[in-house]
């Protein structure tokens, strides 16, 4: 994204924000929900490419963090407690549990990392709908409230979805906080070379097991936003797809990129919305989609600008080194 | 001259082969001691053992007298010792300037000032200094992965050198540098080696690079040391011509 000069960056994002903000203002019930859904899931696919895009980190298990988050909040706010209580649990349970799941990743990687976190993914699952006398089991909980935000009542599709996307905001500037501060950059360095990292001085276990705590944390506040926001929650959205299409969110937006999850829920959440018209036929359409983005670009949708950005300096630098060569020439 | 690091009776065998075989030495403060022997002789996995990398199957480790075996490789090098390896290892991604923050970066404050605080650290001059030093200025904003070999040799050795260590461990610097980068980076060496009264240990197969850098030379064969000594004395050790020559 360098390649933009920065006053450009700066006035593009005031207007996505500016849209985000006015546009939806027409929209009607439906297109709420959509929209709410989409920094929703944003929020979760930012948790994960922050443990698997920047710490290398991978996990099939950030479904079930939206799923502890989100039943943490059910239960809470359904017997009482203010909903930032309740995001407040849901962010220190998500992240104790996400530093837990941390240790398997001390010793294992990639594919082996990869099952551990399904394991615990099917056992979160299990677990919501088991202990029915905590989560209603298969039955649920219904009748979820919505908070009150500073005196105003947020039950109405637009006031929630504000509420949404002020936390996708609050969320999105840590994030952005964390990348660039040094953790951000000892996270890359796990990614890239943990045994360099260590002999720098990187204390790659605790950074390790930040990486999961802090990414599992964000998916917990996914989790606790998407309980009001559907105001009825089962076991059957915290199941395994829901990691798969979290993992499929960061991988297609572009793993390791600050925008990735923004673009690559967009695409989960939005396209299939898209591709109704076509019926029976979207999910082909989407998995066809999805297979070829990949081939054609295995960084995802950010991993193409980012080639074109990279090509556009190489000429630039290219060109620099000619007109340095020939004025090296004339004075020759 | 008191020993930085003192070696005794370090073993490490994988399976049934001897990679080291009860290797004792010392390293005197301020000193730049060579390491040198026959491909396979047990030198890197002897620098694997001392850092941490591997834990050895018997010995010990001293560092200013202080038992540090068995501490984690970035224990050690908050300690003050730090490493490069045989094979290059920058972050390619990441430009010259962020490679260096990243080596200086565990040495500033602590894990919360770390995030709250400033994105580089406070180490920007430090890399810019850096940077200056190993002549890579032109370079600064390049991604490290865009570097010829020679310079990310050179990057290598300049993160070694961030967190300010008293002990160096260098895994073959000179290996495919060009002469004319050689000779800058021996300057280098050196330089660091008096200003800043660091402590050298290297492993190089360039005879003539080892014998004019460093003041003592310790030869390996077969896991074990075969002679310790200056230059000079080494060079003419009917022991080490045998071992590189053969019979």
């Amino acid at each position: 994204m360098s390649g933009f000069a920065k006053p450009l960056k700066i006035a593009l994002g005031l207007a996505v924000i500016a849209a985000l903000i006015v546009v939806p203002m027409n929209f009607n019930r439906y297109g709420l929900f959509i929209l709410s859904q989409w920094a929703v899931m944003s929020i979760a696919a930012m948790g994960l490419n922050l443990t698997l895009g920047y710490a290398g980190q991978v996990s099939l298990a950030q479904g079930a963090f939206v799923g502890i988050g989100a039943y943490a909040a059910a239960i809470m706010t359904t017997h009482g407690w203010p909903l930032p209580a309740a995001i407040l649990v849901a962010i220190m349970l998500s992240f104790a549990v996400g530093w837990v799941l941390g240790y398997p990743a001390l010793r294992v990687q990639h594919h082996y990392l990869a099952f551990v976190t399904l394991a615990f993914s099917t056992l979160a699952f299990l677990v919501f709908r088991n202990e029915s006398w905590l989560t209603g089991g298969i039955y649920g909980i219904s009748n979820i409230p919505r908070p009150n935000i500073f005196g105003i009542a947020t039950n109405k599709p637009l006031p929630f979805y504000y509420v949404c996307l002020g936390s996708l905001a609050i969320v999105s500037l840590a994030v952005w906080w964390l990348i660039r501060s040094p953790w951000g950059r000892a996270f890359m360095a796990l990614r890239e070379n943990p045994l360099r990292a260590q002999s720098l001085g990187i204390d790659t276990r605790r950074y390790t097991l930040m990486a999961f705590a802090i990414g599992s944390a964000l998916g917990g506040v996914a989790g606790a936003l998407y309980a009001p926001l559907t105001q009825y929650i089962d076991p059957v959205p915290f199941n395994l797809s829901l990691s798969l299409d979290l993992l499929m969110m960061v991988i297609v937006g572009g793993a390791g990129f600050y925008f990735g999850p923004f673009l690559g829920a967009m695409i989960a959440v939005l396209l299939p919305e898209w591709l109704r018209f076509t019926e029976g036929y979207y999910l082909m359409l989407y998995a066809v989609a999805v297979m070829l983005l990949l081939i054609w670009s295995p960084t995802g949708i950010l991993g193409i600008l980012d080639r074109y950005m990279a090509a556009r300096r190489t000429k630039a630098a290219s060109a620099l080194r000619a007109v340095a060569k020939s004025r090296l020439e004339t004075v020759q | 001259m008191s020993a930085v690091l003192e070696v005794t009776n370090i073993k490490k065998s994988f399976g049934g082969i001897h990679a080291v075989d009860g290797v004792s030495f010392d390293v005197r403060e301020g000193e730049i001691l060579g390491l040198i022997g026959p491909n396979g002789c047990g030198k890197s996995t002897l620098f694997n053992c001392i850092l941490g990398q591997l834990t050895p199957s018997g010995g010990e480790v001293k560092l200013d007298g202080q038992v540090v075996t068995g501490l984690r490789p970035s224990e050690l090098n908050k300690l003050g010792v730090s490493r490069t390896f045989q094979l290059l290892q920058v972050f390619p991604k990441l430009s010259v300037r962020e490679n260096l923050i990243l080596a200086g970066q565990e040495h500033q404050g602590n894990m919360a000032s770390r995030l709250v605080g400033r994105s580089d650290a406070g180490l920007t001059n430090a890399a810019n200094r850096m940077i200056g030093f190993f002549k890579l200025d032109h370079l600064a904003d390049e991604p490290a992965g865009g570097l010829s070999y020679g310079q990310q040799k050179l990057l290598d050795a300049a993160m070694a050198f961030m967190g300010g260590p008293r002990l160096v461990l260098l895994d073959e610097p000179a290996g495919g540098v060009n002469p004319s980068m050689l000779a800058d980076l021996k300057e280098r060496l050196v330089a660091i080696n008096r200003e800043k009264n660091a402590t050298f240990v290297v492993i190089e197969h360039n005879m003539e690079f080892v014998m004019t850098l460093c003041s003592r030379v310790m030869v390996m064969a077969e896991g074990k040391v075969l002679a310790m000594g200056r230059p000079d004395e080494v060079r003419k050790n009917p022991a080490v011509i045998e071992a590189y020559l053969g019979h």
